[in-house]
């Protein structure tokens, strides 16, 4: 049998007196496309941003790949990683904010070629042709030479998918990759995920729009106060909730 | 579905005609003041006992021009160092290591608060405290010959203005948005290379103008050097004027220089806020 991806074991995490995951287990299997949905404040994004190591888990654990994340176990107890060691694992996922945060003082292309240049160490010319090629993949390949100010928030978000695919990750994060764009900008960087959830990539997607989870995801896990509350298919989670929050929820959200 | 009602009479078309310039007294009336307060002074200085001839005899003499050229050299050096102190310790000072911030905020505190005059003083006068300085079993020298006005002032400027710097440096650091370090993690970069290739060159087109501001403050503050005997432009004017009792001329030629030296650091700022403004500047489509 395979082994999930991503494996987390009662994790929780509170910033000062706010628990923002109350012992939360998870698997995410390999080639799945999981939406996390719920309100704000409910967990979602922490949970996205433990797996990415930009926060640490106070309590649990989690493994990617088989192994880890973040700790050594030794001797009965845990010893924090280096750095450098961070650095490796954080490779294995690629994240995709919701404020873009592209590098505004490169251009498109310099953007994608920063990680597999500067942190891979791989030759910039064999990197260039891979990352037009993304860039061709999410539909930019004429703003390669754009600085980020120059491109809509779209096109921006759009570079940023491409910027993290360009390290060759075995798991995508998007953290509501569409909630800081103008509604007629929303639909192009779906079209893109979708294209990448077709091509087989292990994706967990924190997002409000239901629609593209209805439409893509092989599951929904619907979080409240920092646990989970329910999950399942999306077209029974979405179609046919059973616990009373996720009813209450999706009627506020629709 | 009712038709669309005609426009309502009474709001003539306008478009077509200028609007016509406005007479703008003041400005006429305040130039016209200035002016005349500029005469007064030029006709005072035309009046003052100043022999003009020794101005224009002393603006290119050999000693003067020596001196400037001094004067540029150590504004230079000690800005470098400057830069790069400020720089390690704006590092330090943001680093999650309490021993380097305390160490960080300990130089800051040392060099800010005490004056720059008497820290030059210090290290020119440095053979009182050490006679002999070196690296045990090395390297040993009399400290007397090693601590020249030349390397005094390096030092006491540089090191006082790394204090100074720091703190631009810090808040060209902390105006660089927290998205910026968080995407620089997620594709794997370590603290270090994440300031070196994301976070610095973002933090430059802030701190720009505050250093070009502090630069022209060292080619200023370098006309201190002049009581350890550094022969900047200063000094060696006084040095004149001490012989030929010519004091005003001479204060005069040394402000000259300063001023064109100044003069032309604006305009080389400009190029460097451009040359960091990459990405910000350009037209949005």
């Amino acid at each position: 049998m395979t082994k999930p991806l991503v494996a987390i074991r009662s994790v929780s995490k509170s910033f000062g007196e706010f628990q923002a995951l109350k012992s939360v287990s998870l698997d995410v299997w390999p080639g799945e496309v999981m939406c996390l949905i719920g309100a704000s404040g409910s967990g979602k994004t922490t949970l996205l941003r433990c797996i990415n190591q930009l926060a640490v888990v106070d309590g649990g654990g989690i493994w990617l790949d088989g192994e880890l994340l973040g700790v050594r176990e030794q001797s009965g107890r845990l010893h924090r990683l280096s750095e450098r060691e961070i650095g490796r694992q954080r490779l294995k996922t690629g994240m995709v904010f919701q404020r873009f945060n592209l590098f505004p003082h490169k251009t498109a292309l310099e953007n994608i070629t920063e990680g597999p240049t500067q942190v891979q160490g791989r030759k910039a010319d064999e990197v260039r042709t891979e990352a037009l090629e993304l860039l061709r993949r999410v539909g930019l390949s004429a703003k390669a030479d754009w600085y980020p100010a120059q491109l809509s928030g779209g096109q921006q978000q759009r570079v940023a998918i491409a910027r993290a695919l360009a390290m060759k990750p075995m798991l995508m994060l998007f953290d509501e990759p569409t909630s800081a764009l103008d509604p007629e900008l929303v639909g192009e960087v779906l079209a893109v995920m979708k294209e990448l959830a077709k091509s087989g990539m292990t994706m967990m997607v924190v997002t409000h729009e239901l629609g593209f989870a209805r439409e893509v995801a092989d599951r929904v896990v619907y979080m409240d106060q920092g646990a989970i509350v329910e999950q399942g298919r999306a077209t029974d989670v979405l179609g046919a909730p059973r616990e009373e929050r996720t009813k209450a929820f999706l009627s506020a959200v629709i | 579905m009712k038709p669309v009602p005609a426009l309502a009479d009474g709001f003539p078309d306008l478009s077509g005609m200028r609007i016509a310039r406005e007479p703008h007294w003041f400005r006429w009336i305040s130039a016209a003041l200035i002016v005349l307060v500029l005469a007064a002074i030029a006709r005072a200085f035309a009046h003052g006992q100043i022999e003009w001839t020794y101005v224009s005899r002393f603006l290119t003499a050999k000693v003067i021009l020596e001196g400037i050229v001094n004067t540029m050299v150590m504004a230079v050096l000690a800005m470098a160092l400057g830069i790069v102190l400020g720089i390690v310790v704006a590092i330090m000072r943001l680093s999650p290591n309490p021993v380097l911030k305390t160490v960080a905020a300990g130089y800051t505190w040392l060099f800010r608060g005490t004056p720059l005059i008497l820290q030059l003083l210090l290290w020119f006068n440095l053979a009182l405290v050490f006679p002999t300085i070196g690296v045990p079993g090395l390297w040993s020298a009399r400290a007397v010959d090693v601590m020249t006005p030349f390397l005094a002032a390096l030092l006491g400027l540089g090191i006082n203005q790394g204090a100074y710097t720091s703190e631009v440096m810090r808040a060209g650091m902390l105006s660089v948005d927290i998205g910026q370090y968080e995407a620089a993690q997620a594709i794997g970069m370590h603290r270090l290379r994440a300031l070196h290739r994301i976070i610095l060159p973002q933090a430059m087109r802030v701190v720009i103008p505050p250093l070009g501001n502090e630069f022209i403050g060292m080619v200023k503050a370098t006309s201190l050097a002049s009581v350890i005997q550094y022969p900047e432009v200063l000094h060696n004017a006084e040095n004149i004027y001490y012989a030929n009792s010519r004091v005003i001329e001479l204060l005069i030629v040394a402000g000259f220089w300063y001023l064109l030296v100044v003069s032309i650091l604006t305009p080389l700022q400009m190029l460097l806020e451009r040359r960091f403004a990459r990405g910000i500047l350009r037209p949005a489509r």
